[in-house]
């Protein structure tokens, strides 16, 4: 087999909220495009997902966020994350996040914000751009 | 080398860097993997088997928290098939990780996608146990779901497998046809909640004592419901009582590396060497071409390949 990079992906449900159909479509809809998805359900703290994001070296966390305190607890991922030397992943957010706080998140250093509004081939477009790998489903 | 130095120390960014370098197969795992080599064989591993759902995520993570509390760190290695259409992959293992990931010191988890690349992906799986065997790792633990024969491979590295079952379903028969039954040391009826689990018992108990008398070591049985943590520490026990079957007799030693796991790495090399290094896709197609025009027989063309590689 030759030199094989898959695209990793960390999909983690963050917040109290207590459904995780959303996130279990993305992961399925990453998937299929050929990525690899680490899974991690629902209520998962920031220290989790950061963790795991390490362990699984993953290219990219995706936080799936519903519960309306997005803003604290990403602030929070994004700490964690230049902590533990991980900054240098790609991180998207995606749920239920009203317009004007959109700005705010890349401010605070998201790369990618996908809302309700957004489709999944942007979402996948993103990614195969952003994390400069290429589907590796040849 | 700073990379090796790391590992040894037990830094986990630099060990889940190199398990993705030897995920994507790149020849600089390779030259690291050499050096770590030298400072493994202390860990005790232990493969996890059984159809899809039967409850080994949970039975692991349970089994974590008794290893945890004597002290001892782990490795958890979760490996779940690719799609074979899309080539991507849903490693949903994690979920029943939840209390352990606060535990990084502790418990080092990480997923692996089969990848389709079947040969590859025991030897793959060694490699990761060598890394996380040389980060200081006292017990791996080698999650797969039971079906096809490279997860029994790679549950046949292990010094102990498990495999589990849950009652109900046929479940039990399911696992005689895959010929589990032969590679579990410790049998467990997880789910032991639920009905017929005197029925899958006496089942099992049944099967194991068909090939008892080939056998020198005799696998127990073990009733768990994971969920409620119910039976997990004799279930420990049990591995415990393995392993020192296994020291006694002087087959943990041998079972570290077997003829098996040679001749698999060989075979990734060769194709490594020729396929990838020396002759390469379009040569590969090219070939390909003259055999669709008939031009040349597909066997001298492999003989010729070998031939020039000087084999
Ligand atoms: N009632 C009951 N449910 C259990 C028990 N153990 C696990 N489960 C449930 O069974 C389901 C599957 O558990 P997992 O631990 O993910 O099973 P698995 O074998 O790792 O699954 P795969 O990795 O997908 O093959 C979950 O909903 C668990 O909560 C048990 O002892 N009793
Ligand atoms: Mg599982």
């Amino acid at each position: 087999m030759t030199v094989d990079n898959k695209i990793r992906v960390l999909v983690s449900k963050i917040g109290l909220d207590g459904h995780d159909k959303g996130a279990m479509l993305i992961a399925s809809i990453l998937r299929d495009a050929g990525m690899e998805v680490i899974y991690t359900g629902l209520r998962r703290t920031p220290t989790q997902c950061v963790n795991t994001a390490l362990q699984e070296d993953v290219d990219v966390i995706g936080l799936s966020i519903l519960s309306g305190s997005h803003l604290t607890l990403v602030l929070k991922v994004i700490e964690l994350m230049k902590a533990k030397g991980v900054d240098d992943k790609k991180l998207i957010v995606g749920g239920v996040i009203p317009d004007e706080d959109i700005p705010k998140l890349k401010d605070m250093g998201v790369d990618a914000v996908f809302t309700q509004s957004s489709t999944y081939l942007e979402m996948i477009d993103y990614i195969k751009k952003a994390t400069g790998k290429e589907d590796a489903s040849t | 080398m700073e990379l090796v130095e790391k590992i040894l120390n037990g830094d986990i960014a630099s060990a889940a860097r190199l398990i993705t370098m030897i995920e994507n197969n790149r020849e600089d795992a390779a030259r690291i993997i050499k050096k770590i080599f030298y400072h493994t064989g202390n860990a005790y591993i232990i493969g996890v088997t059984g159809s899809p759902g039967v409850g080994k995520s949970s039975l692991v993570s349970d089994m974590i928290n008794v290893f945890r509390k004597r002290g001892d760190t782990v490795g958890v290695i979760a490996v779940d098939s690719s799609s074979p259409f899309s080539g991507g992959a849903l490693l949903g293992d994690r979920i029943r990780m939840q209390d352990h990931e606060v535990d990084p010191e502790g418990v080092f988890m990480r997923s692996m996608a089969t990848r389709g690349n079947l040969g590859g992906l025991s030897s793959a799986t060694r490699d990761v146990c060598y890394v996380m065997d040389a980060m200081g790792r006292d017990v791996i633990i080698i999650e797969t779901v039971g079906v096809g024969q490279v997860e029994l491979d790679i549950v046949n590295m292990a010094y102990t497998s498990i495999v589990v079952i849950a009652p109900g379903m046929g479940d039990s028969i399911q696992a005689i046809k895959a010929g589990i039954m032969e590679i579990g040391d410790i049998f467990v009826i997880n789910k032991a909640d639920h009905e017929g689990v005197d029925a899958a018992l006496s089942d099992m108990e049944y099967m194991l004592h068909i090939g008892a008398d080939k056998k020198e070591w005799h696998p127990e049985i073990f009733k768990t419901v994971a969920t409620e943590n119910k039976g997990i520490v004799e279930l420990v026990e049990g591995i415990d009582k393995h392993r020192k079957y296994l020291e006694d007799n002087g087959l943990k030693s041998k079972k570290f590396y077997s003829m098996e796991q040679l001749i698999d790495l060989i075979k990734k090399r060769i194709e490594k060497r020729i396929l990838d290094n020396k002759l390469g896709k379009d040569n590969i197609k090219k070939h390909i071409n003259s055999i669709l025009k008939k031009e040349i027989d597909p066997y001298t063309v492999a003989d010729m390949i070998l031939d020039d590689a000087g084999l």
